[in-house]
């Protein structure tokens, strides 16, 4: 049978897990197993997605602000999914290229492709557009912006710490699941250097159309980078406070 | 050099115990990250070689990690039992691997049990095909018991994992609904909180515990937030049932999860005064999580995850299960290595007397599908896999990963002739639910859990 009792078909009323998807012998239904594929597909394809990184330049020039490019030392993105550390890691050419060009004190802002390069083009260009003017505001004028290809986050500790950033936040893709194939994580460290670790970052995720929107992730970006700087640091330190986030929303 | 062999004129060495079962591991992209990996396929074969002719008593005087350095090395050699290892204690590792075809039976594998450590069988699983996880796995068995029994022969048992992204009582109560209209649960009804702290901890709990009451089901629920949280739980006067934990194989991933082997005996201990059960421990385990947490001291990923067996039999857990493919594509690149990693977890925990699951799952960067799940769960349905996971759809939308679904655990049943455990069969049963599921019926009101 593949047409659920009404009964059974409410509760999916309560839950955005898969239930109530009927029976066929004991298989999945055609139409639920095609979904499923369907969902699956989508993944797979964001998770091998690569950065446009003349439209995503192009959607930031209104800022005003330098950009850069730069990529990691994985090749390519089978070397990138086998070789995390490699991620974290710049090529030598272009780690030369960003240390003869420092801004020491800046608020870096690096968009990366991560895991997900259709999450981050997709928000980074409408979240900065949010954030610059509160930044601005603040009297903590942003930038330059580093486009990076094939980048976890840590990338941004040595972006950050060859071009003497007082800060970095790391606009980067995040995982694809099977119902979000276009979400957005920003990663932000203050004091960036080789080494940091995860406990010394605050992180805000999900950041999508249905999730986090772009503006409310400015909002809260704008508070933390404030913040951080009050503070001279990131992190745990940070997070106590958090709370405090939830009046921004 | 201690160890060596030659293939084809060229003389490969190994310097030390944990070099040569690094080097025999077959390929997998954790061991390549770690640098422990061999170089070439022949290197690997020379060390399957020497591996093969090591006497299985070298196991017991060379530590992959030094004993001084590590409770978990010192827990393996101060548990192992002489007298148990007699059978075996003549043979090499390639000796044992023939013994365990041959000459095994249910019998004696359960005797045998506190006579091996951890580091010989996955030595001996190192020389092993797949089909050879398999055989062996199949002849062992380990029966556990808290409201049912689980891991009698040709049954095959559902965790129904019912897991909510912000843990709404209602999302976990239409997705519980749904696993037992399908029959999946005899394990228990387990939730990954989203939120890890004493109060979400303790309201998932009572929800759970109403469930199980109000349709009489004879299942053990679990919430599996951190150790100390599910103490904090127990001290509170929630009802708490089974106790979880993430586990590793080295006293500093073990650390990097903000445990030890104290605090385990010390939760144990807590869930078995309530007399609720016999086995009260619940763990989870996966190969990579040492490398992850900078805590393998260059052992590779498969003997660490065997070690963590040794500290979940210290507790007599109910449910130990592997989450093959959850940690990603830099440890278990594809469908292919996740499938071996999976039987090698399932061989391994069966020889050492675990009562062992396996979470054939994998995340949206690996490359793996459906099919391989399929094909894993299969493989480990004719090993004798105690139990797999139940989630609906196959989709967990709180971990954001892809494991089994409700219906993956009927079709292994059909296609295999296993059946639920048995107390929880008779209430299938008495309840109709297979026949009321296929009909589209309900006889499980959702009312009565909340849901109007």
């Amino acid at each position: 049978m593949s047409d659920v009792p009404a009964l059974w078909r409410d509760l999916r009323r309560h839950t955005t897990a898969r239930v109530a998807l009927g029976r066929a012998g004991n298989g999945l239904p055609t139409a639920a197993h095609l979904d499923f594929q369907e969902a699956h597909a989508r993944a797979r394809d964001a998770v091998w997605s690569a950065l446009d990184l003349d439209r995503l330049e192009a959607d930031c020039a209104p800022l005003g602000l330098p950009v850069h490019r730069v990529a990691s030392q994985a090749e390519d993105r089978r070397n990138y999914l086998l070789r995390p550390d490699l991620g974290r890691r710049l090529r030598e050419a272009d780690a030369t290229r960003l240390a003869r060009s420092p801004t020491p004190g800046a608020f870096l802002i690096v968009v990366a492709d991560g895991l997900c390069a259709e999450g981050v083009q997709a928000n980074a260009s409408a979240l900065l557009a949010a954030l610059v003017p509160l930044l601005n505001a603040q009297r903590m004028a942003p930038g330059p912006i580093v486009l990076a290809q094939q980048a976890r986050v840590a990338l941004g500790d040595e972006i950050g710490e060859a071009m003497q950033a007082a800060m970095v936040a790391v606009l980067i893709g995040e995982r694809p699941g099977l119902s979000a194939t276009d979400s957005m994580g920003i990663y932000l460290t203050w004091g960036p250097r080789r080494g940091r670790r995860d406990a010394e970052r605050n992180c805000l995720s999900n950041i999508r159309p249905g999730g986090l929107t772009p503006a409310e992730a400015a909002a809260k970006l704008a508070w933390l980078m404030q913040a951080a700087m009050a503070r001279g640091g990131s992190g745990v330190a940070l997070k106590d406070e958090a709370p405090t986030l939830g009046l921004l929303a | 050099m201690p160890f060596a062999h030659a293939i084809g004129g060229t003389r490969y060495g190994f310097p030390d115990l944990k070099t040569l079962l690094a080097r025999a591991t077959p390929p997998r992209s954790g061991d390549q990250l770690a640098g422990l990996a061999a170089g070439s396929a022949a290197e690997r074969v020379a060390a399957q070689r020497a591996l093969a002719d090591l006497p299985l008593r070298h196991f017991l005087t060379e530590a992959v990690i030094p004993y001084e350095a590590d409770e978990v090395t010192r827990l393996i050699l101060d548990r192992h039992d002489p007298a148990a290892f007699t059978p075996v204690a003549h043979l090499t590792v390639g000796g044992l691997r023939d013994w365990l075809l041959a000459e095994a039976d249910t019998a004696s594998l359960a005797a045998l049990r506190p006579g091996l450590t951890p580091e010989m069988v996955a030595a001996t699983s190192k020389l092993c095909r797949l089909q050879d996880l398999i055989a062996i796995a199949a002849k062992c068995q380990v029966t556990t018991r808290f409201r049912n029994t689980l891991g009698l022969p040709g049954t095959l048992s559902t965790r129904l994992q019912p897991n909510d992204p912000v843990d709404d009582p209602r999302g976990v109560a239409a997705a519980i609904l749904d696993g037992l209209l399908l029959g999946a649960g005899d394990a228990c009804i387990g939730i990954n909180p989203a939120t890890d702290n004493v109060d979400a901890t303790c309201r998932l709990l009572e929800l759970l515990d109403g469930v199980i009451q109000r349709f009489g089901i004879p299942t053990q629920s679990c919430v599996l937030a951190h150790v100390t949280t599910s103490l904090l739980a127990i001290q509170r006067g929630a009802p708490v049932d089974l106790v979880f934990q993430s586990i590793g194989g080295t006293e500093a991933t073990n650390t990097s999860f903000g445990i030890n082997l104290a605090l385990l005996r010390e939760a144990h201990d807590a869930a078995r005064s309530l007399k609720r059960g016999e086995n009260v421990m619940y763990f989870e385990t996966g190969q990579g999580s040492a490398l992850s947490a900078e805590a393998h001291h260059g052992v590779d990923q498969q003997t660490i995850e065997a070690r963590a067996y040794a500290v979940a039999r210290e507790y007599a857990p109910l449910l130990v299960n592997s989450v093959v493919g959850f940690i990603g594509p830099e440890y278990l690149y594809d469908g292919k290595q996740i499938t071996r990693a999976g039987l090698e977890d399932h061989f391994c925990g069966k020889l050492l007397g675990l009562p062992m699951g396996v979470d054939v799952c994998y995340t949206n960067h690996a490359e793996a599908d459906q099919d391989d799940m399929d094909a894993l769960m299969t493989l480990l349905g004719v090993a004798g896999v105690t139990y797999i996971m139940g989630v609906p759809g196959a989709d967990d939308v709180m971990l954001a990963y892809q494991s089994t679904s409700f219906h993956d655990a009927l079709y292994l049943r059909a296609a295999l002739g296993k059946r639920p455990a048995p107390e929880f069969e008779s209430w299938l049963e008495r309840m109709g639910l297979d026949a009321a599921s296929r009909a589209g019926t309900l006889p499980l009101t959702p009312a009565l859990l909340g849901l109007t």
